[in-house]
This record gives structure tokens, sequence and C-alpha cells, in this order.
């Protein structure tokens, strides 16, 4: 849920646009984050630990922890609360570790 | 390609601003790196009115006071900022290198201030790795940056400063906070904020703790406990409190890995919150051209990292040469300033931690 009505603070959500995580269509704002715009859709669950499997979310919303990896268009190990929305983009649960892609 | 470049300042909080706004004014080149996408550190999530002295924009909010340090350095023609930009590596050879767009850039500065801030501290209990459960920093965030409803029922952990205006904002976003909670004795904020919560019927348990989370897949609720006098959980005080969000605001500690891979003289301080890299009056690390200012060199306040980065700002230019009279006469102002705004009773623990770090380098000179 997004905040409508705040006392002190008005929000720029930029433009309105649409995603995909895990097949499911979302719709999020260009001026916020790739997690910011799942928990508004009520998505808190963002993937599993490797060994044990158990379900991960956010925890720092900084960049700091490294617990919101997901994998975006193809690329795995992407923190997903400093990573900005972008229309059409493919948010996936990642698997494993993922691979290093190397540029040519 | 490796960039030359005269100041470089790690982290855009009040600390690093300050800096570059300093050591500017003074003449010097600064680049400063980012890694937010927007500058101001701590200050963007905070919509309280801030405490200390004047000096320090004290009764301003905190983003109005991160805007003002903005606008002052994004006006000056020598300060380049660059956002996005986290700084990942220093090297023995003095090559810093910094990850910006997917991009590895490495520059060679001749001087470097580093304002990284601070890390939260992390609480064990069992199912603590479940979804909802969050740093206060976080719900801040997801709050008063993106505008999104962090949650619908929040269980607080932490009654410092913290703890206490995070629930407020919390209830100003229009979230439900269920109980704050504090296994210390006493409420260790101000009386101000823990005043306001009660007037808004938020209970807070001193003397309390969580035993443990639940919940399938996401938080679903917390059994909290009561402590005993030597902090031991108390059977048969088990309280269960049904709740989507639980929120730890259990301190900061100094992010001071940068320090740690330049190879500074560190030391665990208890009374500075962590591991700190061990300066002298000038701000200076152990390792020759390096400054550490801010949260980075032991948790305290925006006011103080102002005052800290704007002191390291005017040493680093100093030691260029620029502006040299004035601008030692400017870092001797500010280091007045710090012992003023450490004077009061609030200011013991830093003075204590402070003159441990004091002893620690001069057992390391000799
Ligand atoms: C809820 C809350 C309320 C507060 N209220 C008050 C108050 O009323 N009064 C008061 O005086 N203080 C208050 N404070 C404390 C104050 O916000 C901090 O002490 C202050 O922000 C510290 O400043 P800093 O510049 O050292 O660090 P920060 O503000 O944390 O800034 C550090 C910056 O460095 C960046 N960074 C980190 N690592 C890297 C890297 N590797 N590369 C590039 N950039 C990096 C970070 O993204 C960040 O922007 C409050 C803090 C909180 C959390
Ligand atoms: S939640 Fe910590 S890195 Fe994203």
């Amino acid at each position: 849920m997004r905040i409508e009505q705040h006392p002190i603070l008005q929000f720029d959500r930029g433009e309105k646009v649409t995603f995909t995580f895990n097949g499911q269509t979302v719709e999020g704002y260009t001026s916020e984050t790739i997690a910011a715009a799942l928990h508004a859709a009520g998505i808190r669950e963002l993937g599993h630990s490797q060994n044990l499997h158990r379900p991960r979310g956010l925890f720092c919303a900084i960049g700091n922890c490294s617990s919101c990896f997901m994998t975006v268009d193809g690329e795995p190990n992407v923190r997903v609360c400093v990573t900005k929305l972008r229309d059409g983009m493919v948010v996936e649960e990642q698997e494993g570790k993922g691979v290093v892609r190397h540029d040519p | 390609m490796i960039r030359d470049v005269e100041v470089l300042v790690i982290g855009g909080g009040p600390a690093g601003l300050c800096a570059a706004e300093a050591a500017a004014s003074a003449g010097a080149h600064v680049l400063l790196c980012e890694r937010d996408g927007v500058p101001g550190g701590q200050l963007v999530k905070q919509t309280h009115k801030f405490f200390g002295s004047e000096r320090q924009y004290a009764g301003e909010r905190g983003i109005f006071i991160g805007k003002k340090l903005i606008d002052a350095v994004t006006r000056r023609e020598n300060v380049e900022i660059l956002t996005d930009a986290t700084v990942l590596g220093m090297y023995e050879d003095g090559v810093v290198t910094v990850l910006k767009d997917d991009k590895h850039l490495k520059l060679r500065p001749k001087k470097t201030i580093i304002a990284t801030g601070a890390a939260e501290k992390f609480l064990t209990f069992p199912n603590n790795d479940l979804p909802g459960i969050y740093g206060a920093g976080a719900v801040q965030t997801l709050m008063n940056v993106a505008g999104v409803k962090p949650a619908e029922r929040v269980v607080m952990v932490g009654a410092g400063n913290i703890g206490l205006i995070v629930s407020y904002q919390l209830l100003q976003a229009g979230v439900r906070v269920v109980s704050v909670v504090e296994a210390a004795p006493r409420i260790g904020g101000f009386l101000v904020h823990a005043a306001k919560l009660r007037r808004a019927g938020v209970p807070i348990r001193t003397g309390w703790t969580v035993k443990e989370a639940y919940g399938n897949g996401k938080l679903e609720g917390v059994v909290l406990c009561e402590l005993d006098e030597k902090w031991q959980q108390v059977p048969g005080t088990e309280l269960d409190v049904p709740c989507d969000t639980l929120c730890l605001a259990v301190g900061l500690t100094p992010l001071s890995e940068l320090c740690w891979q330049a190879g500074c003289h560190m030391e665990f301080i208890r009374e500075l919150s962590g591991h700190v890299p061990v300066t002298d009056e000038n701000l200076m690390t152990s390792v020759e051209g390096l400054y550490a200012a801010g949260d980075v060199s032991g948790i305290e306040e925006a006011s103080s990292a102002m005052v800290e980065g704007r002191l390291a700002g005017y040493a680093a230019a100093a030691s260029l040469g620029y502006d040299a009279e004035r601008s030692r006469a400017e870092a001797d102002a500010a280091r007045a300033e710090l012992r003023e705004l450490r004077s009061g009773p609030l200011g013991g623990k830093i003075r204590a931690g402070l003159e441990k770090v004091a002893e620690k380098r001069r057992n390391a000179v000799c």
C-alpha cells in the first residue's frame, strides 16, 4: 500500500509502469526501487536461503546486507532495494548463486 | 585509466557534505562519491525536528537540513558529486576503486575523507530471518523515501531515540504501532519523543525483549517476554503479539570496512559502538592523508558529524597548502565547537570513548 496523505512529506512518484514478478504483472512507479514497488503490492517474500530454503525479504533497504538479491532481466544478484524500477522489467526469484556474466 | 583526484570524499551524509564544502571553500578540488541515488545520508529520511544547537540547524527537520547542505555543495564549481557510486576498494598503492553505472572507476586521490556513516545492528532470536523483520532504517526508507506503507501492525524493538522517532513516523504514515519493547529498565531516548507515543496510546514496555518470532513464509507475530535484573528471560511472562512487521532499532555500528581495507589502526571502543579508526586531532587516521569523519569514527549525531566533516575538510585543504592559515583557524574553530557539543552530561559517553581512542593512539606512537 502507498501512503496517500502525509502530514509533512509529498511524494513525487514519477511515471506509472508495469513489470513482472515471477511471471505475475505488477504496477509500480519509476521513482521507486523494485523492492518498494513489490512491497507496495504486498509482496514481501523475495527469495529463499540457499541451504535451508528459508524465506527471505528485505532487511536494510540501503544496499548493505544482500538479503534482497533477485534476478532482474536475467542478471542475478541484483539488490532490488537500491535498483530503480523501469518499464517492462522481468524480476524473478533467484535460483542458487547465479553466474557472473562477462562482457565480451 | 586512473583518474587523479585532489580530495576524495566517500559518503554524502552530513559529514561528507560538510567535508566537501570546507575543503572546496579553501580552494581544493573535491570529488564526492555517494552510493545512493541522492546525497544526504540519514538526513533524507528524517522528518522530525532535530536536537542540537543553532549553529548546526537544530529545530529544523532533518530533510531540510540535508537540502541546505546539498545546495551549498552543488553551488561550488570545484566540487563534483557522483551519485550511484559505491567505493569498493582501497589499495596499498593509494588507488581507490568505485562502481558507477556498472563501470569500475579507478581514482588516485591525494587526500581521502571517509564519511560512510553506520550500519544497523541485528538481534538474535529464533526465526529472526522471516520477511517482515526489518531494520528501523529500512522502514524509514520505505515510508519516508518511497512513500510506501511498510506494514499494518508494527512491533518496535528499542526505545532509544531512533526507536521512538521511527515509531512516531509510523503513526504519521497511518501505521499502527502495537508496542515498543526495550530490554533496558529505562527508556533510552528523549522523554519528549516517548511522551508523544504514550499520548497516541502506544505502550512502551521496558525490561522486555523478543523471545521469538513466528510465521509461515512471512512474519505473523512475535512472542515477547520479561527480563529480570540480570537480563535473563523470566519464564511464564510470555506474551503473544500478532504483527506483520518487527522493526529493530537496537543501535548502529560504524561502517568502517574501507578503513580496515586501507590498513588503518582500528580499535574496538564500546562507547563509540564498534570498531573505529584511531584518529588524531585533525581526524587523520594512522594512514597518511586518510581522514575519517562522522558516524564511521564513532556513533554520535548529525550535529557532530557536520562539524567533524568540516574539521577533516579544512585539515585536508590545509595540508595541501590551500588557504593554509584560514584553513587551520577554521579547523581550530571546529575543534572548539566539537568540545562544546560534547560538553554536557549527554556527551559523557562520547568523551569517554574519545579518551580511549586518544590513549590507544599515544600507546601506538610510543
Ligand atoms: C531515526 C534517526 C533519527 C535521528 N535523529 C537525529 C537528531 O534529531 N539529531 C541529530 O543530531 N542526529 C540524529 N540522528 C543521527 C544522524 O542522522 C547521524 O548521526 C548522521 O546522519 C551521521 O552522519 P554521517 O555523515 O556520518 O553518516 P550518514 O548520514 O549515514 O551518511 C553516510 C553516507 O555514506 C554513504 N556511503 C556508505 N558507504 C559508501 C561507499 N562505500 N561508497 C559511497 N558512499 C557510501 C551512505 O550511502 C550515506 O549516504 C538520527 C538518526 C536516525 C537513524
Ligand atoms: S535489503 Fe539489504 S541489500 Fe537490499
